[in-house]
């Protein structure tokens, strides 16, 4: 080579300017701190979960900070901000995977500077988070991903704590409810997605139904592809084998399509469907779902949330926004923004001071806080967990309008394992301790 | 043995990486040590570009590598990094040995879409294995370097990113001598015209069986580095969309230079990391105008920018 | 028996189906030698058009149900013949002549762009157009109750590839593109305008694609996110078939559609590997497809 300078100082010239450029991004990084509560709100605002989840998830974020800012809730939230100090959110997109999330949540609490970070609906998003909220000492709350595994993976976490509830008691509340309403029932089958969440919640829901309904057998089970969108196939398999129930914990548009198709082709005529996620379509099945199909909301949310101050305030602040009633996404979020606003002020810290991660997580801890859904005892997981009811119920639809029909709500011990218990033990076990209404 | 003057400045390169590596905030430590390893990744893809092969699987790989450094600490007590990431470059090596034989037999659209086909083939199987965690995947952790257990944080941070520089820059070396020695040349001659390399009295078919599986060790040690970065592995990695980013970062540092994937990983996670934070609506719809540019503007790749090559010379 | 029976209906359903998706795929790379990556996205338009006029016009206009089919049809011609020509004049055009490889990935950032896109014009709400699905009722095989518009749907896949079949191979304009697609150098050299061809082609191939968006949206939820999902399929179903042959994506789609139709009733577990196994199987005993042509290489 007879330009061997010339190579030479082309690489000086491009790792200089690759330096100078990393450099660059690294001085623009404290712009961040401007005495304001910042807060990382993490969600799918694209793909296939950001319809169903992410979207009204977000909506919810701006509404509470905003009523929050404006000091416009009901006591005991009535405070302006958080402890004082103005919220300003960063909303973030979650899809791209946990790899992604990983980085995405260093540049959150390191470059962003935010003081909390609420987030994640997919379980392995939270999963891969988790360790790294330990490891960057960040106060951070799980709202929605259902994984048991989160504080089993994770025992012994200080800063991450979740609001909503874990599969499990989606499950066992669906076979409870089954036993309430339809003890009679012997023929079972199931349809879920192929990826963790539905295979998680079969083999809870099975577990909890050989249990609960003793005569009762498992029919069919299908595992089609996550975001399929045609169930033809399925849903043939499925209707030869004459099952009275069809347990599904699909979600968003696969939820839906299989609702229309499983309609259309009769199968939900002849069984009754039972959607663990059902309720977050609720306000667009119309007259495409048949009256009677059982509807779950992961909790006490959405539609089943009950109707106290703080719910009335933000189902009007919602519905005056948005011009939509919140599902159960929606809700779960604003439980995550008021438990973050409880820790802060049950920190002990002065007013118009914004604690520290540790102060966030003592505050919170094991306590017991005023919810859109009700009171939420964060009873499990050495007080990381939240504890509440779920209710499950029917979709009636009349008259253009739909409303929910037969609920039964069961009581938080009713359907969660007691402390230091998998679920897969408890079940096993035959529910030892269980307190049901 | 002596080093010529791009291995040197490389050199030169990895130790103020090193170095500047203690006085960066963590995020962009962590950044760089994402986009470097992956940028290994991308040297796999490279390599088999250079021979006319355009792999649209390199996911599987990078999946292999990564998940058998997550398994050999959870599974099998392999808890040292370095002999974890060596297990999983052997069994990348295996497994690029036994597809290498009929992946060899195929050129263009077909190669691509077989090795695609096998990738998401591990994808499935990942996704119904539920000890494995399924889709969820599981976490890594506890890994310990030649007996020394870094502390979670900085320290294990720092651990990673400069065994990432160091294998980065011990594969580039290794890449650059291959280039340039015969072998190299004779992959790029395959490209050119592989009929014309028989005549020659060579085997198209093993030289690029030999390239596959060199490309999937490279691969699936960056894998193995991105496993022990991000704490955490998912069949994601395995699914097409990933392998569809290193072809978008292989293009957009172009074939000129060991140096290309490297610097292109790194503005590729800047450019999307900003976008996600100043548009997160149309993140992805800034990152396909960006490879529309780089296609049109500068075909060769980022690495056109710094190298002015006349048209005669083997680029 | 009835599970049989139950394979046979739902493979053919699910074949027609995946046929009308390939079709569209094979004839742009028949022609132009362009894998098109975007083709998920075409689909994904096909289907927001469709959904949104014929949502439209059941909420407001009470006119009869059968003018819903018309306007799912024209919905997709529309966005195809608008989105196509946008594409192929403002993009690929500046393209022409680069290496197939490049050509994919060309495809992909266009594929990113218009993700992108339509959640800017569509939000990420869902959308429907069911009446058309639900409007035809079902017809029952004993315990097996199958959806009249499925049905239908294996009809007007047929006669679409009849079709298509036909004006390659009996009309004027179809010899002229079999005379591209067999050599371009001597076709121009024969006075064929081969950049009118190519037009007419690529947004032909679109239409297809938002045709098979839009006969899919009555039985779906149409969101964000549905197009990524079938490319990979498509392109199972293309390569299996034979690159480019209109043939080979029917046989192909009728093979995975059975297939997995089988694999639902008898192996669930084995539903998720059925297309690549199908494909590397095929691409073990056949390199170019099972109609494919094979090349000659260039010396």
């Amino acid at each position: 080579m007879k330009n061997n300078k010339a190579t030479f100082s082309k690489y000086l010239v491009s790792s200089a300017a690759a330096l100078a450029l990393t450099a660059g991004i690294a001085s623009g990084a404290s712009a961040a701190e401007n005495g304001k509560f910042r807060v990382g709100i993490v969600t799918f605002l694209s793909g296939a979960a950001a319809g169903p989840f992410g979207v009204p998830s977000a909506n919810a974020a701006k509404i509470l900070v905003e009523g929050l800012n404006k000091g416009e809730l009901p006591a005991p939230y009535d405070k302006m901000g958080i402890n004082g100090v103005e919220i300003e959110a960063v909303i973030i997109d979650e899809a791209g995977g946990a790899t992604k999330q990983v980085e995405e949540y260093r540049n959150l609490v390191q470059r962003q500077k935010v003081d909390a970070v609420i987030g994640y609906v997919s379980s392995g998003d939270c999963l891969a988070v988790a360790p790294v909220a330990e490891e960057l000492k960040t106060f951070t709350i799980a709202y929605d991903c259902g994984t048991p595994r989160l504080f089993a993976d994770n025992a012994g976490a200080q800063y991450m704590f979740r609001t909503g509830l874990d599969a499990s008691v989606d499950n066992i509340g669906a076979a409870r409810y089954l036993v309430a309403t339809r003890p009679d029932v012997t023929r079972l089958s199931g349809i879920q997605q192929n990826y963790s969440w539905g295979q998680d919640s079969w083999a809870d829901f099975t577990a909890a139904a050989a249990k609960l309904l003793p005569e009762s057998e498992i029919v069919e089970e299908q595992f089609p592809k996550i975001y399929q969108g045609q169930y033809g196939a399925e849903i043939s398999a499925l209707s030869v084998k004459r099952p009275e129930i069809v347990h599904s914990s699909f979600w968003g548009g696969d939820m839906e399509a299989l609702v229309l198709q499983a309609n259309a082709r009769g199968l939900l005529e002849d069984a009754t469907g039972l959607l663990t996620c059902g309720e977050a379509s609720f306000a667009t099945y119309k007259d495409q779902a048949p009256n009677g199909m059982i509807i779950g909301a992961r909790g006490p949310f959405g539609a089943f949330a009950p109707d106290n101050a703080l719910n009335t305030w933000f189902k009007g602040a919602y519905n005056a926004a948005y011009d939509l009633d919140p599902v159960y996404p929606a809700t779960k979020m604003a439980q995550a923004i008021l438990g973050l606003k409880f820790a802060a002020e049950n920190a002990g810290v002065a007013d118009k001071e914004i604690p520290t991660a540790e102060q966030l997580a003592s505050g919170i801890k094991g306590a017991t806080f005023e919810s859109v859904s009700g009171t939420v005892q964060m009873a499990r997981a050495n007080g990381h967990q939240a504890m509440q009811g779920i209710t499950y119920g029917e979709y009636h639809y009349e008259d253009d309008k739909a409303s929910i029909v037969n609920a039964v709500s069961f009581s938080g011990e009713c359907v969660t394992p007691p402390e230091g218990v998998s679920a897969a033990e408890w079940i096993a076990e035959g529910f030892p301790g269980a307190q049901c209404n | 043995m002596r080093f010529d003057r791009t291995e040197i400045s490389l050199a030169l390169i990895a130790i103020a990486c090193v170095l500047f590596g203690f006085v960066s905030p963590g995020w962009l430590i962590f950044l760089l040590t994402i986009a470097l390893s992956k940028a290994l990744v991308v040297q796999g893809v490279v390599m088999q570009m250079r021979s006319g092969l355009v792999s649209f699987g390199q996911g599987l790989f990078y999946c292999i590598g990564g998940y058998t450094v997550g398994m050999g600490g959870q599974f099998f007590g392999i808890h040292d990094a370095i002999a974890a990431l060596a297990l999983g470059i052997a069994v990348a090596i295996v497994v690029a040995m036994i597809l290498g034989l009929l992946l060899t037999r195929y050129r263009d659209i077909f190669f691509a879409m077989l090795s695609l086909a096998f990738s998401m083939i591990l994808f499935g199987i990942l996704v119904k294995s539920q000890e494995l965690g399924s889709t969820d995947g599981f976490n890594v952790h506890n890994w310990t370097v030649f007996g020394w257990a870094p502390e979670t944080g900085a320290d294990s941070q720092q651990t990673v990113f400069t065994m990432t520089i160091l294998a980065g820059l011990v594969i580039a070396i290794m890449i650059h001598r291959y280039t340039k020695a015969g072998i190299g040349v004779i992959c790029e001659a395959v490209r050119e015209n592989e009929v014309r390399v028989e005549y020659l009295g060579l085997s198209p078919r093993w030289l690029l069986y030999g390239n596959y599986v060199a490309a999937a060790s490279v691969s699936a040690l960056g894998g193995g580095l991105t496993a022990l970065a991000t704490g955490h592995v998912d069949p994601e990695m395995a699914y097409w969309t990933t392998s569809g980013e290193f072809i978008f970062i292989a293009l957009l540092g172009g074939l000129g230079h060991v140096a290309a994937p490297f610097i292109a990983a790194i503005v590729f996670s800047v450019v999307r990391t900003y976008s996600i934070e100043f548009v997160p609506n149309t993140w992805q719809m800034i990152l396909g105008f960006t490879l529309l540019g780089v296609i049109v503007f500068l075909p060769k790749g980022l690495w056109s920018l710094v190298s002015r090559e006349k048209s005669g010379e083997r680029t | 028996m009835t599970s049989f029976l139950a394979v046979l209906i739902d493979g053919s359903i699910y074949a027609s189906w995946l046929f009308l998706v390939a079709a569209g795929l094979t004839v742009i790379y028949g022609v132009m030698r362009i894998l098109n990556m975007a083709h998920g996205s075409f689909y994904a338009i096909g289907a927001y058009s469709a959904a949104s006029l014929v949502g439209w016009y059941f909420n407001n206009g009470i006119g009869p149900a059968w003018i819903s089919y018309l306007l799912l049809v024209g919905a997709a011609l529309l966005a195809g013949l608008i989105v196509g020509v946008i594409v192929e004049r403002g993009l690929l055009r500046l393209m022409y002549g680069r290496d197939e490889i490049l050509m994919v990935i060309i495809t992909y950032a266009l594929l990113l762009i218009l993700e992108d896109t339509m959640k800017i014009v569509w939000g990420v709400s869902p959308y429907f157009a069911y009446q058309p699905y639900t409007e035809l009722g079902r017809t029952a095989f004993g315990l097996l109750k199958v959806s009249n518009y499925d049905l239908a749907l294996v009809g007007v896949s047929c006669l679409l590839g009849l079709g298509l079949w036909a004006w390659l191979e009996r009309t004027n304009q179809g010899k002229v593109l079999r005379a591209v697609i067999h050599d371009r150098e001597i076709a121009v050299a024969m006075g064929v305008n081969v950049r009118l061809m190519f037009t007419i082609t690529f947004v032909m191939g679109t239409t297809l694609g938002a045709l098979a968006g839009a006969l899919t949206a009555p039985a779906i939820s149409v969101v964000p996110g549905i197009g990524i999902e079938v490319i990979v399929l498509a392109f199972a179903v293309v390569v299996i078939g034979g690159l480019g042959s209109i043939g080979g994506a029917a046989v192909g789609a009728l093979l995975v559609g059975l297939s997995r139709a089988a694999a639902v009733h008898y192996a669930p577990e084995f539903e998720l590997f059925v297309i690549y196994g199908v494909m590397s199987l095929v691409l073990a005993f056949r390199p170019e497809g099972l109609f494919g042509r094979t090349m000659a290489r260039k010396i």
